[in-house]
């Protein structure tokens, strides 16, 4: 697919700008972001792999099996961090496109369009290892229930995200769009997390709570938590690398622009 | 900044407005999106006859009896929410994690004569995730029966070394 850029450069702050401004637009410095992300990059990239292999290894092959599941519970340790992320990945897209919105951030433009491909593929993990957990415990692979069709809806918020800010010949207005987009779209995340206490669902209420004990042994809790790490830092790794691409290629876009304006004058 | 300092709050009050038209659309249409009901909503209730429902609730522990019926499994049991209880009867395999005390939901009709006929059934699976040995330490200490009912508080539990068996 043939990513839009736009073809002008990146405009500079203007010079009068409050403190809050001033900073946030520090980090729109299209220069600086490059620097200090190829600088961290590395050192989430790793760790984040590491960590994923670490707690996958763990809770597939050491980690006990359920006493009613059998072996089937092994699917959580992948099935529950890409559910954890798909969320939390929706909820730095709104971020994202609050800052395009308001405070008209380019970076956070660029960073929106390239959250949610990553994010519509763990939500794609979450859904078909879901539903390869679903057929032999519930004896469904699919439900229409409120948990389930709650993450359905994620799904497609991400699908029509992407193909919204590509969809305007002017990248501008295809940011507005689908910063508009994602913010309505928030009032799905509260649904999704609170479907299981709100109303009667086929899915299990959460396991792990902010408040009270994990209704879950602390053997199965301790592999489970080090890949929802490892699954966070990947998440992060990926959209700071696509979000570097995205800024080195609207660089590029504007020198060969520039070029070809040049050559037209001198010809 | 005024500009920005408008869209901030054109922003907030479009998300205040947002956030306040879904939650009362989702708090009216409350129990149309529910996906099964339990027995005592049946009891208090009563849907038409001949209309689908999804009932759900936990097998009665001693309740089920199984028996074949032309070449199928079949299966009777009643399903309960500790406060009224439905009998159901289904034709057909159930599910691995069927048994006494597990929360199932059931797709059927009501019949004439009070008692459900299923044409699905779907075991629920709870929030317990529990190693073999856990279970069964509890079921030996007599702290748990799983044919009757949800496991004892977490935090008793969750944090439970067994030393492994031999063989």
């Amino acid at each position: 697919m043939v990513r839009r850029v736009d073809a002008r450069p990146t405009i500079a702050p203007p010079r009068t700008l409050s403190r809050a401004g001033r900073g946030l637009h520090r980090f729109a410095n299209p220069g600086r972001f490059l620097r200090l992300s190829g600088a961290l990059l590395p050192w989430i990239a790793a760790p984040g792999l590491a960590l994923t292999a670490a707690g996958l290894v763990w809770g597939l092959f050491f980690a006990p099996a359920d006493w009613q599941q059998g072996d089937a519970v092994r699917i959580m340790y992948v099935h529950v961090p890409a559910a954890w992320l798909a969320s939390a990945g929706y909820l730095a897209l709104a971020g994202c496109s609050a800052a395009s919105l308001v405070w008209r951030h380019p970076l956070a433009d660029l960073a929106a369009a390239e959250i949610s491909p990553v994010g519509a593929g763990f939500t794609a993990m979450c859904l078909i290892t879901g539903s390869l957990w679903g057929k032999p415990m519930w004896g469904a692979w699919w439900v229409w229930d409120a948990r389930l069709t709650s993450v359905l809806v994620l799904f497609f918020l991400y699908l029509g995200h992407i193909a919204l800010v590509r969809a305007f010949d002017e990248p501008e207005r295809g940011y507005r769009a689908g910063a508009i987009l994602a913010l309505v779209g928030v009032v799905n995340l509260p649904i999704i997390k609170f479907s299981v206490d709100w109303w009667n669902t086929l899915h299990q209420p959460d396991s792990i709570t902010l408040f009270g004990a994990p209704t879950m042994s602390l053997v199965m809790l301790w592999p489970l938590l080090l890949s929802a790490l490892g699954y966070t830092l990947v998440f992060a790794a990926l959209v700071l690398a696509r979000t570097r691409a995205a800024v080195m290629e609207r660089r590029i876009r504007a020198l060969l622009t520039a070029r070809a304006r040049h050559l037209e004058i001198l010809g | 900044m005024t500009r920005k300092r408008r869209r901030l709050w054109v922003l907030l009050a479009c998300g205040v407005g947002l956030g306040s038209a879904t939650a009362l659309s989702l708090s009216a249409f409350r129990s149309n999106l529910v996906f099964f009901v339990a027995p005592s909503d049946v009891a208090a209730s009563p849907p038409p006859p001949g209309r689908s429902l999804r009932l759900g609730g936990l097998v009665e522990a001693g309740s089920v009896q199984k028996s074949v019926m032309g070449g199928q499994p079949a299966t009777r049991f009643r399903v309960t929410d500790g406060r009224a209880s439905v009998a159901v009867s289904y034709v057909g395999i159930l599910p691995d994690l069927f048994r006494e005390g597990q929360g199932v939901v059931t797709l059927g009709t009501l019949r004439p004569d009070g008692s459900f006929r299923a044409s699905e059934v779907l075991a629920k699976h709870d929030e317990t995730y529990m190693p073999k040995d856990v279970a069964d330490a509890l079921k030996r200490s007599g702290l748990w029966r799983p044919s009757e009912g949800a496991p004892p508080p977490a935090a008793s539990w969750n944090t439970l070394a067994v030393p492994k068996q031999g063989g």
